[in-house]
Order: C-alpha cells, then sequence, then structure tokens
C-alpha cells in the first residue's frame, strides 16, 4: 500500500518535471504554425489553433531571410570545430591521462579551468588576434576561436575516458606485438568510443551555441551562423518575427536535445571518472 | 622456446629499490616460479623481463640475445596478466587472434592458428562470445589461448590463478603445468601463493624487498632455507624459529613430536611446551604451544597425527622433541644459515 503511493506520487512528480521540461518547446512548435492574427489576438487561447494552421511563416524563413545561409555556416563552422577539437584534445587527454606522478591530474584541472574563462573577458583580445589574421567578418575567425572553448571542455571529458580504460589493455597489446602508437590506436581509442561520440556532440552544440563572438567577429549576413543571425534578421526594430523564430530555433534544437538525451549517461560517466564505468559500458 | 637470463637488474623508484640486484638463468624449458609476498618486487621484475618497464641497470637476455633495450613486441614473449586484459570490445576469436594480427599475419593463416589453439584450450563453443560473457574459469583459458596463439619463446604469468576459486583454482595449476608439459615453452610464473609456485616450479626462486634470497627446486627450498626469512614464508604453518645459544634454531612443525616413552635419539632436542590450542586440520592436528623453558615468550607449533592429538589436552604441559637431523641453524643478527657446529646444545 505504502509501496503504490510511493510510486504514484514517484510518477506524479515525473509527469509534471516532464510537461515543465516539454512545455516551452511545445509551446514553441505550436506558434510556428499559427497565423498572426490568431497569435497577435489576446483574447486567444495561445495553446490551441483558433484559426487553420500555416505553413507561411516556415515558408518565410526558408525563401525571404538567410537562415539557410546561417545553417549551412553554423554546420561548417560545427563539422570544422569538432574536427580541429578531436584532433587536439583526444591526444592531449590520453597522454594526459596516462602522465604518471601528480602533474597529470593537475595540469587537467589547469587545462579545465580555461573553460571557465567567460568569452566576454576574451572577445577583445581575441579579435584583435582575429584581425590580425585577417579573417575577421568570415566563418574562419568562428573557426579560429571556438576551439578555445571546445578543446578543454573535451580534453576534460576525455581525460575521464581514457583513465576509466584500465592500462593493463595496453600494456598487452604491447606484448601481442603492437608499437605504442598502434596499442593506442587499436585498443585504447576504440575503448574510450563512447567518450568521443560525446565529445562530437559537445563541441558540436558549443559552437553552436556561443552568441558573442559570432555577434562581435562577423558581421556580414552571409557569414552569420544561427545564434547570431537568427536575432538580427528575425527582428526588425520592434518587430518581431516571432513564428519564424521559433521556427529557427526549433528546428536546431530538437536534434540536439535528442542527441543529448541519447548520451547523458555517458557525459556523466566522463565527468565522475569512475575506473569501473568505462570498463562496464565497454564490456 | 629460449634461456632467460637476468644480470644485475636493478629498478628504482625515487629512493626505493624494487628490484635490487636480481641474477637468474632459467634453462631453456623451465618453468621458474618467482614467490614473494606483495611488495617484493616480483611484479617489477617480471614487468622488466617483458619490456614494460626499463630497468635501472642490469641486462635481460633472452635466448642469449640482450633485449635490454628493445620493446615488448621486439623480444617475442607472451604474458598472460593478472585481470587476464582480454580486450573488451574484441570477439574471444578476434582476441586470440589480434598478436597475429598485430605482426600482420595474412587472415587465411591466422585462422588455422586460431583454431588449432581454441581446440587445444578446448574452447570452441567461446570463440563468438565477447570477453563480458564469460566466467572467470573461460577468461583464463581464452588469456592462455591468446598468449600461445604465436609461439612465444617466453611465457610469462601474472598471478594468472588469483582470480579463480579456490576450487578451480586447484584444477587450474594441473592444466597449467600439463600445458606446459606439451609446448615446453620456457615459463617465468610469478606469484604469491606458495602453493602455486612449489607444486608448479621446476624451481622456484624466493623474493624478498627486491632481491632473491634463495633459489632452488621446491624440496631444496623447503629442506634447507638459506635464511630465516624463506624459512618463515615458505610452508604452512611455516618453521619454528627458535633462539638457543646466540644462534636461531629452526625446525618444520611436523618434526616437533610429543615425546614418547622410551630413550632419547642421539642429539634430539626436547622442549617443555605447555599446549594452548588443537586446531583439527582433517588429516592431522596443528599444536598451538607456548615454550616453557625458554627466556621469554617463544611460541611454537606442531603437526601431529590424529592418534598422537587424541592424547593432548589443551592446558598441559608436555615434553615435545624434535630429532637433531631435523633441526636448521640460522645467524642471529644476518638470519643467514650456518653449519650446525659441534657446540652442545643447552637443554
Amino acid at each position: 500500500m505504502v509501496l503504490a503511493l510511493r510510486r504514484l506520487i514517484f510518477y506524479v512528480m515525473l509527469a509534471l518535471f516532464a510537461v515543465f521540461a516539454v512545455f516551452p518547446v511545445i509551446w514553441m512548435v505550436i506558434t510556428v504554425f499559427k497565423r498572426n492574427v490568431d497569435l497577435y489576438n489576446p483574447n486567444n487561447n495561445p495553446f490551441i489553433y483558433n484559426l487553420p494552421p500555416t505553413l507561411g511563416h516556415l515558408e518565410f524563413l526558408f525563401t525571404s531571410t538567410s537562415y539557410p545561409t546561417f545553417l549551412w555556416n553554423s554546420a561548417f563552422i560545427g563539422v570544422i570545430v569538432v574536427i580541429i577539437t578531436l584532433l587536439l584534445s583526444v591526444p592531449a587527454a590520453y597522454s594526459l591521462s596516462r602522465l604518471v606522478g601528480r602533474w597529470g591530474e593537475r595540469s587537467g584541472i589547469a587545462i579545465f579551468f580555461v573553460y571557465l574563462i567567460p568569452p566576454t573577458l576574451l572577445f577583445i583580445p581575441l579579435y584583435q588576434i582575429v584581425s590580425l589574421l585577417k579573417v575577421a567578418n568570415t566563418v574562419w575567425s568562428l573557426i579560429l576561436v571556438y576551439p578555445t572553448i571546445t578543446v578543454p571542455f573535451c580534453t576534460w571529458l576525455l581525460l575521464g575516458f581514457f583513465k576509466s580504460v584500465p592500462r593493463e589493455f595496453e600494456e598487452a597489446a604491447l606484448i601481442d606485438g603492437c608499437s605504442r602508437f598502434s596499442a593506442f590506436l587499436r585498443v585504447a581509442l576504440p575503448l574510450a568510443l563512447p567518450g568521443i561520440a560525446t565529445c562530437i556532440v559537445f563541441a558540436f552544440a558549443l559552437s553552436l551555441s556561443d552568441y558573442i563572438y559570432a555577434a562581435v567577429f562577423v558581421s556580414s549576413t552571409a557569414s552569420r551562423t544561427v545564434s547570431a543571425g537568427v536575432p538580427t534578421s528575425l527582428i526588425r526594430g520592434d518587430i518581431y518575427y516571432w513564428q519564424s523564430l521559433m521556427a529557427a530555433a526549433v528546428i536546431v534544437t530538437i536534434p540536439l536535445a535528442v542527441a543529448y538525451g541519447l548520451l547523458f549517461d555517458r557525459l556523466v560517466k566522463g565527468f565522475q571518472s569512475d575506473p569501473g564505468a568505462g570498463e562496464k559500458s565497454a564490456a | 622456446m629460449a634461456t632467460l637470463e637476468l644480470r644485475g637488474i636493478k629498478k628504482r623508484f625515487g629512493d626505493f629499490y624494487a628490484v635490487d640486484g636480481v641474477d637468474l638463468m632459467i634453462a631453456e624449458g623451465e618453468f621458474l616460479a618467482i614467490l614473494g609476498p606483495s611488495g617484493c618486487g616480483k611484479t617489477t621484475l617480471m614487468r622488466m623481463i617483458a619490456g614494460l618497464e626499463p630497468p635501472s641497470a642490469g641486462e635481460v637476455l633472452i635466448g642469449g640475445v640482450p633485449v635490454t633495450h628493445l620493446p615488448p613486441r621486439a623480444r617475442n614473449v607472451s604474458m598472460v596478466f593478472q585481470s587476464y586484459a582480454l580486450y573488451p570490445h574484441m570477439s574471444v576469436a578476434e582476441n586470440i587472434a589480434f598478436p597475429l594480427k598485430a605482426r600482420g599475419m595474412p587472415k587465411s593463416e591466422r585462422d588455422t592458428k586460431v583454431k588449432w589453439v581454441v581446440g587445444l584450450m578446448g574452447i570452441e563453443g567461446l570463440v563468438k562470445r565477447k570477453p563480458g560473457r564469460l566466467s572467470g574459469g573461460e577468461k583464463q583459458k581464452v588469456a592462455l589461448a591468446r598468449s600461445l596463439v604465436r609461439d612465444p619463446s617466453l611465457f610469462i604469468f601474472d598471478e594468472p590463478l588469483s582470480s579463480l576459486d579456490a576450487q578451480v583454482r586447484a584444477m587450474a595449476r594441473g592444466e597449467l603445468r600439463q600445458l606446459h608439459d606439451r609446448t615446453g615453452v620456457t615459463t617465468v610464473y610469478v606469484t604469491h601463493d606458495q602453493l602455486e609456485a612449489l607444486g608448479m616450479g621446476d624451481r622456484v626462486a624466493i623474493m624478498n624487498r627486491g632481491q632473491v634470497r634463495q633459489l632452488g627446486t621446491p624440496q631444496e627450498l623447503y629442506d634447507d632455507p638459506a635464511d630465516t626469512f624463506v624459512a618463515a614464508f615458505l610452508g604452512s604453518p611455516p618453521m619454528n624459529l627458535i633462539e638457543r645459544d646466540n644462534r636461531i634454531i629452526g625446525f618444520r612443525p611436523e618434526y616437533l613430536q610429543p615425546r614418547a616413552d622410551g630413550s632419547l635419539a642421539q642429539g634430539a632436542l626436547v622442549f617443555k611446551v605447555r599446549i594452548m590450542q588443537l586446531e583439527f586440520l582433517g588429516s592431522e592436528w596443528l599444536i598451538y604451544g607456548v615454550l616453557e623453558d625458554g627466556d621469554g615468550e617463544n611460541r611454537l607449533l606442531a603437526k601431529v597425527d590424529q592418534p598422537v592429538a587424541s592424547k593432548l589436552r589443551s592446558g598441559e604441559s608436555r615434553d615435545f622433541v624434535v630429532e637433531r637431523s631435523c633441526l636448521r641453524f640460522f645467524d642471529k643478527t644476518t638470519g643467514l644459515r650456518i653449519a650446525p657446529s659441534a657446540a652442545k646444545l643447552t637443554q
């Protein structure tokens, strides 16, 4: 009886929380298809269609604004940033995890601190670098700058994953005839694959969600990303293109939310650096 | 198959010598067990033989060829780890084929080899499984198969049985030894379990504090320990060590017996012992006693047969006798073995 009651309370709480989490997304999705007359009438219920829904605002977003360009720029920057991040943080994290003594741990923490410096402090000096390299106003400025956020974060994340791979596997590989590098490639890397997948999603998301650098370093519409381009091109003066704004946000949010949801457990494991976690999930 | 030679091997971590000058010569096809308490340096020594750890000084020779500065892959040694270290992301068959693949053997040849070793170990039913779905004993067999598959010149075992159940372990000991006899590969077997070392090794090296204290056949080590460390380490229960006349006398508990009626044998040593406790071991009894006439409290252990034990009661005092030939003498300060002197023993 008590058990059943506790169960009930548990599911009620769960349902409440789920509604709380999904509510903004649902409201956004509903809004996307609303006609202006429907949306702007304060007497109408905002959660139902008082007038037939329309695809007009979606069409507007893709045909009359630069949103497709923003999407392409964001995707392009994201992919390149992910590649750079992996190329730098996988070797860094692996070597830090295998570094004997206290310095491995300390360097790992030092690298993580870099991530904690807010971009608002860094964008002025970074802008000087960007203009010195003559890449200001192009996507390359962001490709150059985003790794300053993603590399420390991903190195820290991967550090936990590599630490959870027991050294014995690599030693066995060495004895089985591998060189140091091929032991890393054939044994350590495949075992840290969940961590690398997590890194790809997070590096991509971090580069997508940045606003400050994107707004400051790039002013031409052709090179803007979603996060900086959408607010500037869909808010004109004091007019908000609400339905198109919501559409622009939802299109990016939902795939990312799904990816986050799938990888959440792995992420938490990476942060806990539990030595058994990697082994268990791998086995 | 090859000989293994270690010359003056040392390993220093900071100010601490984990291995402090080890010389060993292992013959072709020999099964050498390295036995010692944890922290004695046996694991470090083994890692240096495998090439996972560079020695601070000294030389390693395999088959007469110096390999001190060669990486593990160039030594053709194979190793079974304590945890087996089976690659969790590969199936059993892939695990076994891995050493061949790493050496660039063509697939058809690889398959033949894997099939041969899988048959040898009797693990045909496991090849498609992942290591996570194997029992301890199965993992051990797969690890053995993986180390066997490429005809190594030297086998290294790092406590391969320690994660098995006690019952499986006794079986596995026999199987391992049989496997060695069939393949004839020179083997170094590191363990802290004296049953394994004495039961399987052709010779046993006993290590303590980074040094080999004694090297010999199991019988030699048991009968003639080189010092008090070996005497107190080997045997369960270990040798009784008692201080008399500025030296240490040692004798095995099975040689300490209650004095029978009649005359004493020439030179036999008599102890007045108060029996503290009797412990049933199955085929025999273990007697915990305290020496009554010694200076200070000297504890003694005796192993006696069932009929003898039935006449003993805890709390009573009894005379116990050790034959002269069963006594071993050690120096009081160095702990090293000394020849029995002609000096008469006080009783």
